[in-house]
This record gives C-alpha cells, structure tokens and sequence, in this order.
C-alpha cells in the first residue's frame, strides 16, 4: 500500500487548495508516479486532475512536484522518489493553479516567447537548406533537447520571485541555443535585450533547474555562456 | 555596435562587474586590516596607517565599494522580495521607502567615512 497526499483544488467549489489522500494498491511493483495517478483517476476519484500526454518523458506536459521534487511523473518511478511509503503530490511551484494539479504556464511561455525561440536570418536561404558542419552542429547538443517542461524555471527562486521580468532557465537555455546557432545571424539583437538587470541577470548560479532537469540539461553552464557574450560584446 | 561598460547606464553586466570588482577590493582591504591588527595595534601605529595618503585613498575606495557593493545586493533584494506581486498595491511605495532608506544610509555612511579619516 502506498500512502498518496495529493493537491487538490478546483475553483468552481474550493475556497482553499487542500491534501487529500490515497491509499493506493501498487501490487509491489515499480511504478512511475504517472501510473499511481492514473490509478487513482480510475479508482479513486475520477475528478483528479492533471496534465499527460506521451507517458514516456517526450511531450513535457506531467510536470509535477513529487515529494518535493519536480520532475515529469511518467518517468519517474516511485523507487526514485518515494520515502517511508508516502508520495506527496503537488503542482508545479509558483505558478498560478488552474485545477488540481494543472497549472497556468501563460508566464512561462511569455518568457519562452520573449527569446524568439526560431531562427532568423535575413539572407536569401540556399536552394535546398543552410549547412552547418558537424562542429557547428555540435554546439546545439545540450540545448535542443529541451522539451519545456517548466521543471527548471518553476524549481528556481528567482523565477518565482520574477517570473514577469527574469526569462528562467528555460527560457534562456533556448536563448543560448539560438545565440550559439551557427545559422542565426541576429546574435547582437539577442544580446541587447538581454543585458538588463532582469532577464538574465537575476540567475544567482543557485543551480535547482540542474538539479530538476528530467533530460539532464544545464541551463547554469548555458547562462555562463550568455554572461560570457555579454561580457565580451561590452569590452 | 559594442556597449560600453563604463556607460552611465545601468545593465546587468555593470552591475554584475561591479559586484565581483567591489568584492575584490574589499578582500584586499579586510586581509590588510585583518594583517594589521594580528600584529600589536596601539594608538600611535593605528594612527600612523590611517595618516598615510595611499591608506587614506584605500579607505575611500573600500568604503565606496561597500557601498555600491551594497546597494546593488540590496537592490536585488528588494526587487525580489517586496514587489507588488508579493505585497499587492502597496508593493511599490514599499520597495521605494526601503531603497530610499539604504540609499541615504549608505550615501551618510560614506560621508561619515571620509570625514573620519580625511579630517
Ligand atoms: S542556476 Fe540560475 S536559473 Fe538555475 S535555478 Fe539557480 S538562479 Fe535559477
Ligand atoms: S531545461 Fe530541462 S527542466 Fe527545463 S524546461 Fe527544458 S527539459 Fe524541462
Ligand atoms: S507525459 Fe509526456 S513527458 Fe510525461
């Protein structure tokens, strides 16, 4: 049996978010924290709440704080997370709950939104594609594979703090993709609307998006390489 | 087109400069200080250090770092912390009530400073 505290919230009845709990039959296996939700969904309460898409840690949509940590649920298997029997499920911090375990990413996307997370280019494009050598390919390694799951940024105080002004580590992990994209030649504008006190700045090297990352990214190092061009650029 | 850094203008790269280059000077002068009293400290050699003119300009210059030092942690705390997100519409006259109290404490410090040991 293991003990589940789950958040719940919907606005339409609650005045207030509370805990409410399971006991769920696990049968003794390893389940990931996506399959216990999916049990209690079936057998405990069809009115709990959340987010899921591919089960397999692709899509980026069950970001959840589990036991205190965040991390997608369909990958993270109750060996990883659960201590003395007991799994405490909670929303992504800092932001807005929308219902239960659902939470509003609009801010998080403004952020994402805000780096111009696409390629520009102004030059006529080639007949068939832009070639990078397999060098320049390689600086993208440890920045595409970002999949938005929000774990990062909501995991990191300054996000929660300044989750209007300070881009996050998601958001700025793409920012350093597309500054170190070989291909994209707006490198400068990017620079100039990052120099501000705020959107890069507010990161204090505290390293929880590392920590956090369910695809073992390191938006810390991609931010270092940001202050580097900064630096650079003004001297 | 390269901005520079000694532009009056405040970026996050100046301030963040300013924090590692004021953090560097005022190390220097506390393992100075902290060197200087190791040794026995009476009056006349305590006096002797702060009436030389490179002490003096030192001085000056850790005091200003502190306080830029300082204001710019400070500053970063207060746009954390008491912001209107966190402490609704009074948010605002909060977090400036708070900056223009370290300001002037820290402007007063600075001049208490250079009174002290440029008198
Ligand atoms: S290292 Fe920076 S971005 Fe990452 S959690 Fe810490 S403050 Fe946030
Ligand atoms: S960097 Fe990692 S934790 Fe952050 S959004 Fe991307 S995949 Fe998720
Ligand atoms: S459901 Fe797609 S990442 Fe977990």
């Amino acid at each position: 049996m293991l003990q589940v505290s789950l958040y719940r919230y919907n606005p339409e009845t609650d005045d207030a978010p509370f805990m409410q709990d399971f006991a769920v039959e696990t049968g003794g296996r390893d389940l990931m924290v996506l399959d216990v939700l999916e049990l209690i969904k079936a057998e405990h309460d069809g009115s709990v709440t959340y987010r899921r898409s591919c089960r397999e840690g692709v899509c980026g949509s069950d970001g959840l704080n589990m036991n205190g940590k965040n991390g997608l649920a369909c990958i993270t298997p109750l060996s990883d997370t659960v201590k003395h029997g007991r799994l405490v499920i909670r929303p992504l911090p800092g932001l807005p709950v929308i219902r239960d375990l659902v939470v509003d990413m609009s801010l998080f996307y403004a952020q994402y939104e805000k780096i111009q997370p696409y390629l520009q280019n102004p030059t006529p494009a080639p007949t068939i594609e832009r070639l990078q050598s397999p060098e320049e390919r390689a600086q993208l390694d440890g920045l595409y594979e970002c999949i938005l799951c929000a774990c990062c940024s909501t995991s990191c105080p300054s996000f929660w703090w300044n989750p209007d002004r300070f881009v996050g580590p998601a958001g700025l992990l793409q920012a350093y993709r597309f500054l170190a994209d070989s291909r994209d030649t707006a490198t400068e504008d990017r620079l100039s609307k990052l120099e501000d006190p705020f959107s890069v700045f507010r990161c204090h090297g505290i390293q929880n998006c590392v920590n956090v990352c369910p695809k073992g990214l390191n938006p810390t190092k991609a931010i270092g390489h940001i202050r580097t061009m900064l630096l650079n650029r003004a001297t | 087109m390269a901005t520079s850094i000694i532009s009056l203008r405040r970026t996050g790269l100046s301030d963040w400069l300013i924090q590692r280059a004021s953090a560097l000077v005022l190390l220097t002068y506390f393992i100075l200080i902290a060197c200087q009293l190791l040794g026995s400290v009476d009056y006349i050699s305590w006096r002797g250090l702060f009436d030389q003119t490179w002490m003096k300009i030192f001085t000056l210059l850790a005091a200003l770092s502190l306080a830029a030092h300082a204001w710019i942690g400070l500053w970063s705390v207060t746009t954390d912390y008491l912001t209107e997100r966190l402490l609704g519409p009074k948010g605002k006259s909060i977090r400036l009530l708070c900056q223009i109290g370290t300001s002037s404490a820290l402007i007063g410090y600075v001049i208490w400073i250079i009174v002290i040991v440029w008198r």
